[in-house]
């Protein structure tokens, strides 16, 4: 059997293939992705609703600059009663990546599965891409079906062509949220690695998001309460500066990122995320921003999530390559 | 012939702590290698380092002609490792499990489900081929290790602590699979292991491992030879009564030469001579009067060999334990 083996030499594919393709599997069959399949699924499909029932109102809304961009006006517009799709993402999205990596590493300490994994002829490293590398295909899989679902229906249900730029700008925001949600991916990677026991993994990346997205808007806010001058001594300019610097501390919070920049793509009148003084106001017309324009305005963010991912996944990669695995 | 395991200093420290210290040893092909040591003696981190999983501080481990801090992954190739503590997917039976490690390690589509049920068989889990790995005993996972070990068609195995956790029926019908396997296989055999039982059953040679320091290597004759050569036999006779004339006899076991140390107890009486000198000694002794209830000769069985070795590393192992976290 060896022998025949040497003389024809099959095309197997590579041991990264085959652990992405093991991980997708366990990924898709765990009950803890249907579940958050269904909670994205019924999430779109509520605020799809919303917006398609008010789409009449929210299009012949002529005050509005973006009125006429009608699937931006399905992911975004609503009668209030629910809010909008994207903003819904910035809790459920975080939630999926925590998920899918909190145990990424320590389930496969604990079962003595990964001390026969690192016994097979593969590089170390190849096990941790591949436990980013998955869920990130089913994230992005998942998304791109949703915003081309919601295409497709909007197609059928109005009859209205869609822009070219209505394309760009709902692709950009998907990639925006699979960026946001490796962020958070990479992070519970990260916890995965440290801490031996899963759930204590879990419950420090659901920490650190429940701090970023409740009480760190509220740290910074009573901060600036205590050390803000008032605001009545000080002139237009500080003011401005006092604005700009509040805002650049709540950026420190991943998703105060994806939610500006989630707005900004996909309201194309968003012109600036800071304060502009009437200066900068005058003489410009309420129109929507080309897409370059506004991907311009967002490319801070998105790199800054990038960034974080990146510092996330490095620190894992460093923790875990020098790591001695023993059962 | 080359030794295939050949290592040279290999010395580990975690901390101040000493695991591996200057450990040389070297295991030729087709052999039943044991290494046996109590837990925390360094046993694991020393088959860590053969495998590359873990740089030793110095020295130097060789396998299969690769140098296994350089090479791992062609040393991974040739070398199949069952760890103490070995756990499967749960959610994938025993056959998908198998796949997934065939498949890491490269083998074609079309070999793998030929092979999977090959070695499924060899190791007696064919049944329950198709069975989830949760519902399997710890008997049927260690097989089930074994037969992930030997899907690799590999030169050497390596197995830590492969008795563990299974019943007296298990072992033996596992140790006596790993020596069938090394036998028809011609495969090199490294065990590690605290049963010296287990360990006589199937190793050709045995290293006693201690502290991180090999003490002995040898076949077992060799090692109790070694042992217990020079400190000699030892003879206890029971006598029906007290002896009445114990200066007397204490005189004459004095000036016999042959006779190291002895002691009389009541109606018992030991001694530890250099030669066997027992027909002389119960001569004496019903000369001085005395009846004899029975004599017996001490054997140097395995049991000694491991408290000999072991009864000086038991205090301080306890200080704090290395070998498995």
């Amino acid at each position: 059997m060896t022998d025949t083996n040497k003389l024809i030499i099959p095309k197997v594919p590579s041991p990264f293939k085959v652990m992405a393709a093991k991980e997708i599997t366990d990924l898709i069959r765990s009950w803890r992705f249907t579940l958050l399949l269904l909670l994205v699924f019924f999430t779109f499909a509520a605020s799809m609703y919303i917006g398609v029932s008010n789409i009449r109102t929210v299009f012949n809304n002529t005050q509005d600059p973006d009125h006429a961009f009608l699937y931006l006006k399905l992911l975004t517009g609503g009668d209030g009663s629910m809010p909008p799709f994207h903003i819904l993402l910035s809790f459920l999205a975080p939630l999926l990546g925590i998920s899918m990596g909190f145990d990424a590493i320590n389930t496969e300490m604990n079962a003595g599965t990964l001390t026969r994994l690192i016994a097979q002829p593969i590089y170390r490293d190849n096990i941790l891409l591949a436990k980013i590398y998955s869920p990130i295909v089913i994230t992005a899989t998942l998304f791109f079906s949703l915003s081309l679902l919601m295409i497709g229906s909007g197609l059928l249900i109005t009859g209205v062509r869609i822009e070219p730029q209505e394309v760009l700008r709902i692709m950009g925001f998907t990639l925006t949220t699979v960026i946001y949600i490796g962020f958070y991916l990479s992070l519970a990677i990260l916890f995965s690695i440290i801490f031996r026991q899963p759930a204590t993994s879990a419950l420090s990346v659901l920490g650190i998001w429940l701090f970023f997205t409740v009480f760190y808007p509220m740290l910074v806010n009573l901060a600036v309460k205590a050390f803000m001058p008032d605001p009545a001594y000080l002139t237009q300019s500080q003011l401005m500066g006092y604005n700009e610097l509040i805002l650049n501390i709540l950026r420190i919070a991943p998703n105060q990122l994806y939610s500006d920049a989630a707005t900004t793509l996909l309201m194309p009148s968003v012109r600036s995320l800071g304060p502009m003084s009437m200066e900068q106001l005058s003489g410009a017309i309420p129109a929507p921003l080309p897409v370059r324009e506004s991907l311009m305005i967002v490319w801070p963010q998105i790199s800054g999530m990038i960034a974080f991912s990146v510092a996330c996944f490095a620190l894992a990669y460093y923790l875990f390559m020098r790591r001695e695995i023993r059962s | 012939m080359d030794p295939i395991i050949k290592l040279q200093d290999l010395s580990k420290h975690y901390g101040s702590q000493k695991a591996v210290n200057k450990l040389s040893l070297e295991i030729n092909r087709g052999e039943i290698f044991g290494l046996l040591g109590p837990n925390g003696a360094g046993k694991t981190t020393s088959i860590l380092m053969v495998l590359g999983l873990t740089e030793p501080d110095s020295g130097s481990a060789t396998v299969c002609g690769y140098d296994a801090t350089r090479n791992p992954i062609l040393i991974k190739r040739k070398v199949g490792y069952m760890p103490d503590h070995l756990g499967f997917y749960p959610q994938m039976t025993g056959m998908e499990n198998l796949r997934y490690i065939a498949r890491l390690n490269g083998l074609d589509e079309a070999s793998i489900s030929q092979r999977t049920s090959t070695v499924l068989e060899l190791v007696g889990l064919k049944d329950a081929g198709n069975k989830k790995t949760s519902a399997y005993s710890r008997g049927m996972k260690q097989r089930l290790g074994l037969a992930e070990v030997l899907i690799k068609s590999p030169e050497v195995i390596i197995l830590d602590e492969p008795t563990l956790g299974i019943d007296p029926a298990g072992v033996k019908e596992f140790l006596e699979l790993i020596k069938r396997l090394s036998a028809g296989q011609g495969l090199t055999v490294l065990l590690s292991s605290h049963h010296l039982h287990h360990v006589q059953q199937v190793c050709d040679r045995v290293g006693i491992f201690v502290d991180g320091e090999l003490l002995a290597q040898g076949t077992l004759t060799d090692l109790s030879r070694e042992l217990f050569g020079n400190t000699g036999l030892e003879t206890v006779i029971q006598l029906e009564n007290i002896p009445k004339s114990i200066d007397y006899l204490k005189r004459t076991f004095a000036s016999n030469a042959s006779i190291d140390a002895f002691d009389i107890s009541g109606e018992v009486l030991m001694f530890r001579t250099t030669e066997d000198i027992t027909p002389k000694l119960i001569r004496t002794i019903i000369e001085s009067g005395e009846d004899i209830l029975s004599v017996s000769k001490k054997e140097y069985g395995l049991d000694e060999i491991y408290q000999r070795y072991f009864e000086n590393s038991n205090s301080k192992t306890s200080k704090g334990e290395t070998g498995t976290l």
